[in-house]
């Protein structure tokens, strides 16, 4: 039953629910915000950051963006806070602090 | 004109699968089942299907390549036994909840331990649960019959459920009997092309298989998975009244043998049903009313079915090939006597446990069974409502 996620809430009948609670639209890991469950944050020191650019493809939710070559801050929806980007960061610029 | 033939259960559904040629079979060998995907993968070989034939490393895997490309669109099928079925244990639920049609052909053996390769319905009935379909076979004709009705039972868009098309190991599987096979053009109509209306592989219209549910929505989806369950038992009918009208043979939830006027039946699933068909014909000639139930599907579980189909009989032995542990009878024992019940059919239910780990079961044994439940009825005779048929003591 091919069915407008967009109307199924949590206060939905069972009957309008689809089989398998398949979702029947993309893109839809957008509205689910991982940066929820953080417990520590990435802190970016910019003055070390040479845009080498080796945090973003190791990001596991694509929370560093990149544009024209050059990695933006963090989007904070999504980071969990896994310091994977700290801990391959050469030169020391991102740095773990403990708290959302 | 059908076409008469000798097979193994094993070889009469490999040709079924043959006839019906689906999209992907991702498999792991194991006794009694091997045959299946050894037999398979020669008709692919030779060119016969064009199955994507997957030799995986575990049947964990089989049935995980199972529910992804089931849910990537195509149709799907596996083959497994014992523990097999055991290792795909975490998956089975996955394929029921994501509601994915697959199809497995399973060949009952027995669970370790001890470790056995012989025929009980441990496998299965460990499975019972699992919110997969579960149709049962007597004969190497009934497995046939019944793999080629699965998918038309899995893929009605009311139920979109797994289905484990069972048979006995050995017993069923390896022993060549008389065959009626259909015409290939046959079985390709009966059973359709398979149009899933959305799937993964659908570029145009993208979907998600299997997210991850809050409380705020898994209880409904349970819901939703019980209500397809309930939705096959029609569908299980109606697929059997089309495919009788195509063959002249006739399938329901169960089988009634000269139960119409017994007055003590026995309940079996499986390969022993034959047995048990000839203690009746022998028990008949010296004027004794009995008759079987043989359950065909077990589930659903048609319980007020079997409740109305034993209402007028004094005794029933409930026949499980499997043990519970629970400390008083097998599976079929407890759903049965839950039926009986529930419909307010107040008969003396007695649960024996037969065939475990390939223990034979004569015709003796059907004989005893049923002149205990007679004593039980008429001379008052103590009887244990659940015992072993066939135990050494």
């Amino acid at each position: 039953m091919r069915t407008d996620v967009t109307k199924i809430t949590e206060t939905s009948p069972y009957a309008e629910l689809t089989e398998g609670l398949k979702i029947y639209a993309g893109g839809t890991s957008k509205k689910f915000h991982t940066g929820e469950w953080r417990t520590s944050r990435p802190i970016m020191n910019w003055e070390k950051c040479k845009q080498c650019l080796l945090c973003a493809p190791v990001c596991p939710d694509s929370s560093i963006p990149v544009a024209d070559g050059k990695r933006g801050n963090f989007e904070m929806d999504y980071c969990k806070g896994c310091g994977i980007c700290a801990s391959v960061c050469p030169f020391g610029a991102i740095e773990m602090k403990e708290g959302q | 004109m059908s076409i008469k033939e000798r097979m193994s259960g094993n070889e009469a559904v490999s040709y079924a699968i043959k006839q019906i040629n689906p999209d992907v079979m991702p498999a792991f060998p194991i006794t009694p089942s091997t045959e299946i995907p050894q037999m398979v993968s020669g008709y692919v070989a030779n060119g016969e299907i064009d199955t994507e034939f997957i030799a995986v490393e575990s049947e964990h895997s089989a049935m995980s390549a199972a529910v992804g490309a089931s849910a990537a669109g195509a149709r799907t099928l596996t083959a497994t036994s014992s523990c097999g079925l055991a290792l795909m244990w975490e998956v089975l639920h996955i394929a029921a909840s994501n509601r994915l049609p697959i199809a497995l052909a399973l060949v009952n053996r027995t669970l370790s331990g001890p470790i056995n390769i012989n025929c009980d319905h441990s496998d299965s009935m460990g499975a019972r649960d699992s919110g997969w379909i579960q149709i049962y076979a007597e004969n190497n004709q009934e497995a046939y019959d019944n793999f080629i009705q699965a998918y038309r039972i899995a893929e009605n868009k009311e139920v979109l459920l797994p289905v484990m098309i069972c048979q006995d190991g050995f017993i069923t599987s390896h022993a060549v009997e008389n065959i009626e096979l259909l015409e290939d053009e046959k079985v390709k109509a009966f059973v359709g092309e398979y149009e899933p209306e959305d799937f993964l592989l659908n570029p145009g219209k993208p979907m998600a298989v299997g997210p991850y549910a809050v409380t705020g929505y898994g209880m409904e989806a349970k819901k939703n998975q019980e209500i397809a369950m309930e939705n096959s038992r029609s569908v299980i009918l109606d697929v059997a009244r089309e495919f009788a009208a195509l063959t002249g043979r006739k399938y329901g939830y169960f089988e009634e043998y000269h139960l119409e006027d017994a007055e003590y039946a026995m309940l079996i699933i499986g390969s022993a049903a034959g047995t048990a068909k000839d203690a009746v014909d022998e028990l008949r000639k010296t004027g004794k009313k009995v008759g079987i139930l043989k359950l065909r599907v077990f589930r659903p579980f048609p319980g007020k079915e079997i409740a109305q189909a034993l209402k007028n009989v004094k005794a029933v032995a409930v026949m499980d090939r499997s043990e519970s542990y629970r400390g008083g009878g097998g599976p079929l024992g407890v759903e049965v006597g839950s039926a009986l019940f529930m419909e307010r059919v107040h008969i003396e239910a007695v649960n024996y446990i037969y065939g475990l780990a390939g223990r034979d079961f004569t015709v003796e044994n059907a004989i005893e069974v049923f002149s205990e439940m007679e004593a039980m009825v008429t001379e008052g005779r103590e009887v244990p409502q659940y015992q072993y048929v066939g135990l050494r003591k």
